[in-house]
């Protein structure tokens, strides 16, 4: 709980208590903590003097600000129809029997939350997906085995 | 007119104000346009898109709310385009909404369903989308209940908590399908920063914001013999209930209103008014004695400026917002929970009556008295001391139920004891009230002389200004008030919680030197309370507040301290302002409450 | 109308440009010059709307307010658009270049970067190019800074108004319109929004001058255009092509020899189906795109096409309006109602009917595109939405 309240601190020294510094607070708390949790809203409600109601519904508004506990890896597979087209369903296969887990849940050990997610803009490359910044494309059985594979090795 | 537009609306020209919308105008020529967003009160959101009309030369339709009027502008309100439109969008709304009309508190108070109703909507055209959705009912605050079922989304309780109130305990969340009017992280209202004012309730269009109702609870207690079923009515309720049976805003019903409660079976038809002129005299005293600890011992520790206290949705307001300020609020309980604390303890005791067998029912204008009658503190009688807050609107309901024919009603009289009051006590309803009663009494205790305002009109706190300053110089004092001599007291009114933000803030900065601040919660004052008929309209407003300065002139007595059944309570119960006694039955406590 | 033939160009890439070069000559010209040049290119809109250039920063010039900015939505977020990506990742000194130039006509002192949170990544290289190019203007003495604003996956957010909402660390909901940017846009200053694309255009302009640019393409679509181009197609990616080709001969040069049809302008924009190629002209007289083409061959099912679109628009749509927010459901759930025989196949004439409204009521370009791929999908592959 102190972490959080120094975070949100930091973050708003950072970036402000206006109502414009609101979505850089927030995303700096996604980065973070890979969530948005009440007590950190609470406290940027507090920080920038404004309602957490108003806090809230910016935060739900946006796909990537997480108001659920993810894991600390976000995997977020691309559902736009041409990365279907080029394989989605097999590779999002793949990775819930990788992880054990089906799309939207997250790990029991809280490493890795499965989502899928809008067009990333790699459709000539698809299908594609993002783990927490990074895109990974062209994604094929092995190379998703692979780059999972990587990423449990190394949590 | 330099700044004029002309446009043509359904064939005929029409001129208006630069600025004006293409609603506006519509208007000002009689022609309706359906809409469900819009509001007076509020910022325009155009997002409901009922209001839709053709502009010539535009391929989209347009929202006629947001839309400005523009030199030249060619407009059809009732093309087939813009029936069909309108259609599918009353239909899309439907299809979202519960509609469940005969199930529903607003069934025929809702304008969605008049809206279907006009549009003759027999069958749906599209697929019903409700059951796929994960719709919640939150029923936990005593005041308001928030049905998501019924919700059209138009955002008009967004607004108005956030414009009107700048509260924001309801924001917008999520996007696409799931958006919702939503809490902080979807608590009940009763666990957030609501002030349960009810000025969202009173602008919802349909049944997703609703008062609780204690319709049963009363009628129960009517019907039980052993019981015996009083009930006040606040200053503010006399003057709009006409509204709800048929009668014009404005129509002043005291009488009839007296004459209803007695028919509908009260056992004593009392009158908030009574314990809104007592508590002048207890807040009037409690400001002079601040004064005098301020001005002749000065008591570093005594806090002003005082504010009132008659406002729950402002004690709520504070409590979240300003906790460092409360032991600037007044002590003294609100008319309703004085007069409920009087009624178990001195009202019993005159009347002989066994204080556990009575039932203490209120009519307020007010959404707020429901929680604040059943906040813990406030059982200083030894019981409850309010059992059941209804609104106005809720009388209305019960007097249709019982087949009343209010226009036709005889004037009557309110009951004794606790059903006398005067002039000063009924303009509590109106923002500016309770300073004007408090000057009017304050004024004359400490010169011997009426305040010097002709016919007691103490017009610089009247009117709809949403912050009003008024400086009272303070001369040729009596002698125990010497050391008020050539004090200008510096006052203060406000009403809407945006508005008494505004003075917080000049009390915060320290750029403000009022000494007493009267602050009501609602637009208005209770005139405009959550528990109003609806709608609300600034020009309603106006004409409810019209009505209670007529009924003040109207009155014998004008001046609280002249009441006689107050100076007979002192005499014979409570001694004086400030009393043991006043402390334990007529004084309060507040406490901090959260932020989120 | 004549069309032109499929024609790769190289403007926007091209690496003979020296970009400090191109914006010291352009920050010598006066205002009326950049303004003409751009205005006689006409060069319109890249994000897929297609409003003239010129005009935009000729109208928001002539506002008299101290305060202007220059907005760069890089929001690329149209299903089957990557071309903003790319441009950022290449060519990332001409798009500060256009912005730069843009905010000497305008006399913007801030240029922002509205930059889709999906492209996270670009960021740390996008910082050292601005550090790189605050360092150029300061050199020569320009006085204008750019800053990037992330957002957080929220498709609606492209739309410019629903953009300065969120730059303003609000929900992205689209404003009503009038007053439009020009005269009331970030912090509701006159502001010039423009995509990436556009900037970097009206950048090479300066270099190449209008009569160079607008003797490519038609004369309602000037010029060229960055394509992104996606499905079944054995060479998929970004391509610059000059406007106003048939779609026949795109299919030719990147189909798989079995297109069926072609979703040209991503969700939001049209199908056309195979018997309609050679009709079809690629540019704002035919069928306008924001880049993106996607290409379907015989294999694939338009259902399962329409219903990833319709689903993608009920969940990005942002929400507030009832004809978007409660129309997408209804046009999601109406399909699958009659692919799975709850709905007779007279009920997408209703659903045609209510796309049509969504067009006419709905208060964003979100809303009201809806019906374009709805419409012509529904109405080229109508077997496959019942069968």
């Amino acid at each position: 709980m102190p972490e959080i309240k120094e975070l949100v601190k930091d973050l708003a020294d950072k970036h402000g208590r206006n109502r414009e510094s609101l979505l850089p607070i927030l995303q700096g708390i996604v980065t973070e903590e890979r969530f948005i949790s009440d007590v950190a809203m609470a406290e940027v409600a507090r920080e920038l003097d404004m309602s957490a109601a108003l806090v809230y519904g910016t935060a739900t508004f946006y796909s990537f600000l997480d108001t659920e506990p993810r894991g600390k890896y976000v995997i977020r597979l691309c559902k736009t129809i041409t990365c279907d087209m080029k394989g989605k369903r097999q590779i999002l296969k793949i990775i819930e029997d990788l992880l054990k887990i089906n799309v939207g849940e997250t790990t029991k050990d809280k490493n890795f939350t499965l989502l899928e997610t809008n067009c990333l803009g790699w459709c000539h490359k698809g299908p594609a997906m993002l783990i927490n910044d990074e895109a990974f494309t062209e994604l094929d059985e092995d190379k998703v085995t692979e780059i999972i594979g990587d990423y449990m090795r190394n949590v | 007119m330099a700044n004029t537009v002309k446009l043509k609306i359904d064939g005929i020209d029409v001129s208006v104000e630069a600025g004006k919308t293409v609603l506006d105008a519509a208007k000002k020529l009689n022609i309706h346009i359906p809409t469900l967003c819009y509001h007076e009160d509020l910022c325009v959101a155009g997002n409901c898109r009922v209001c839709v009309v053709e502009q010539e030369g535009v391929k989209n339709l347009v929202a006629s709310c947001a839309m400005p009027a523009q030199d030249g502008m060619v407009i059809h309100t009732n093309t087939h385009k813009v029936r069909n439109a309108r259609r599918h969008v009353v239909e899309l709304l439907l299809s979202e909404h519960n509609a469940d009309c005969t199930k529903c508190y607003k069934n025929t108070r809702c304008e969605l369903q008049d809206l279907a109703g006009e549009m003759v909507i027999n069958e749906h055209m599209f697929l019903d989308l409700v059951p796929d959705k994960n719709y919640t009912i939150d029923k936990l605050s005593p005041s308001i209940i928030k049905d998501d079922s019924k919700c059209i989304r138009c955002q008009r309780c967004v607004r108005t908590c956030q414009e009107l109130q700048h509260v924001s305990a309801l924001g917008v969340a999520y996007k696409g399908d799931e958006m919702k009017i939503s809490t902080f992280f979807e608590h009940s209202m009763y666990e957030v920063v609501c002030t349960n004012c009810g000025q969202c309730v009173i602008r919802c269009p349909t049944g997703a914001l609703i008062e609780k109702n204690y319709l049963d609870e009363v009628w129960d207690a009517i019907y039980d013999e052993d019981k015996h079923v009083i009930v006040q009515t606040a200053p503010a309720t006399r003057i709009a209930l006409g509204e709800d049976l048929g009668m014009e805003a404005g129509s002043i019903v005291t009488g009839k209103m007296a004459a209803a409660l007695r028919r509908l079976g009260f056992d004593s038809v009392l009158d908030t008014d009574f314990s809104a002129d007592l508590t002048i005299m207890e807040e009037g005293t409690e400001l002079l004695t601040r004064l005098k600890r301020a001005l002749v011992d000065k008591d570093p520790t005594v806090k002003l400026p005082m504010t009132t206290s008659c406002s729950p949705g402002w004690i709520k307001f504070i409590e979240h917002m300003y906790p460092e300020y409360l032991e600037n609020v007044s002590t003294c309980k609100s008319p309703q929970q004085m007069f409920g604390a009087l009624a178990k303890t001195y009202y019993a005791q005159k009347k002989g009556i066994d204080p556990s067998k009575i039932v203490s029912v209120s009519i307020m204008p007010c959404t707020a008295k429901k929680f604040e009658a059943n906040r813990p503190e406030m059982h200083d009688s030894g019981y409850q001391d309010v059992d059941l807050g209804l609104t106005t609107r809720e009388l209305a309901v019960m007097i249709k139920q019982a087949g009343i024919n209010f226009k036709e009603l005889p004037d009557e009289k309110f009951d004794s004891i606790m059903g006398q009051s005067s002039g000063a006590a009924v303009i509590f309803g109106a923002t500016g009230g309770v300073m004007e009663a408090a000057l009017r009494t304050a004024y004359e205790i400490v010169t011997g002389r009426e305040v010097p305002f002709e016919n007691l009109r103490i017009t610089p706190v009247r009117g709809m200004e949403g912050v009003k300053e008024a400086t009272v110089k303070i001369e040729n004092v009596l002698p125990e008030w010497s050391f008020l001599e050539g004090v200008e007291l510096k006052t203060v009114v406000a009403h809407g919680l945006t508005n008494a933000n505004k003075v917080m803030q000049a009390v915060k900065n320290g750029t403000a030197d009022w000494h007493f601040i009267e602050i009501m919660a609602c637009p208005g004052g209770c005139l405009g309370g959550g528990g109003q008929p609806i709608p609300t309209t600034p020009e309603i407003r106006k004409k409810r507040a019209e009505a209670i300065y007529r009924e003040d002139e109207g009155m014998a007595i004008r001046k609280s301290h002249e009441n006689p059944e107050i100076q007979q309570i002192y005499k014979e119960f409570l001694g004086e302002p400030l009393s043991d006694k006043s402390h334990w039955l007529l004084h309060t406590h507040y406490q901090k409450r959260k932020r989120v | 109308m004549p069309n032109k033939k499929l024609k790769r160009v190289d403007i926007i890439f091209s690496e003979d440009c020296v970009y400090k070069d191109v914006l010291t000559d352009g920050l010598k010209k006066s205002n009326e010059a950049i303004l003409k040049e751009i205005l006689d290119s006409g060069l319109r809109g890249r994000g897929g709307a297609g409003f003239p250039t010129g005009l935009k920063w000729k109208f928001t010039s002539q506002e008299t307010e101290e305060e202007k900015y220059v907005v760069c939505n890089a929001d690329e977020g149209e299903p089957g658009t990557f071309k903003d990506r790319e441009i950022l990742t290449r060519v990332p000194l001409k798009v500060f270049g256009g912005m730069a130039i843009c905010a000497k006509v305008i006399g913007a002192k801030h240029g922002y970067i509205y930059l889709r949170g999906e492209y996270q990544f670009l960021r740390a290289d996008l910082d050292k190019a601005i550090e790189e190019f605050h360092a150029y203007l300061k050199e020569i003495g320009f006085d204008f800074q750019i800053h990037i604003l992330m957002g957080s996956g929220a498709y609606i957010c492209g739309e410019e108004s629903a953009l300065f909402e969120s730059m303003e660390g609000k929900r992205g909901e689209p404003r009503n319109k009038p007053p439009y940017p020009t005269i009331s846009g970030f912090r509701n200053k006159p502001t010039v929004i423009n995509n990436v694309e556009t900037l970097v255009y009206a950048f090479m302009i300066c270099r190449i001058g209008a009569g160079k640019f607008q003797e490519l393409g038609t004369t309602d679509s000037r010029g060229s255009k960055v394509f992104s181009i996606s499905g079944d197609t054995p060479i998929a990616g970004i391509y610059e092509l000059e406007l106003g080709m048939l779609l026949e001969d795109f299919v030719e040069e990147f189909g798989d020899g079995d297109t069926k049809a072609v979703q040209v302008g991503g969700a939001s924009g049209f199908c056309v189906p195979r018997k309609k190629f050679k009709d079809t002209i690629i540019g704002f007289e035919g069928v306008p795109t924001g880049g993106s083409m996607m290409l379907f061959n015989s294999s694939r099912s338009m259902y399962n096409v329409l219903k990833n679109y319709v689903e993608f628009f009920e969940e990005e749509s942002c929400g507030q309006c009832t004809p978007c927010r409660v129309g997408c459901q209804q046009l999601k759930k109406g399909i699958e109602a009659i692919k799975k025989g709850e709905k007779s196949a007279h009920y997408l004439d209703t659903l045609q009917k209510l796309a049509d409204t969504m067009k006419v009521t709905s208060k964003c370009g979100l809303g009201q595109s809806v019906a374009n791929s709805f419409s012509s999908i529904v109405d080229n592959f109508k077997e496959e939405m019942i069968y």
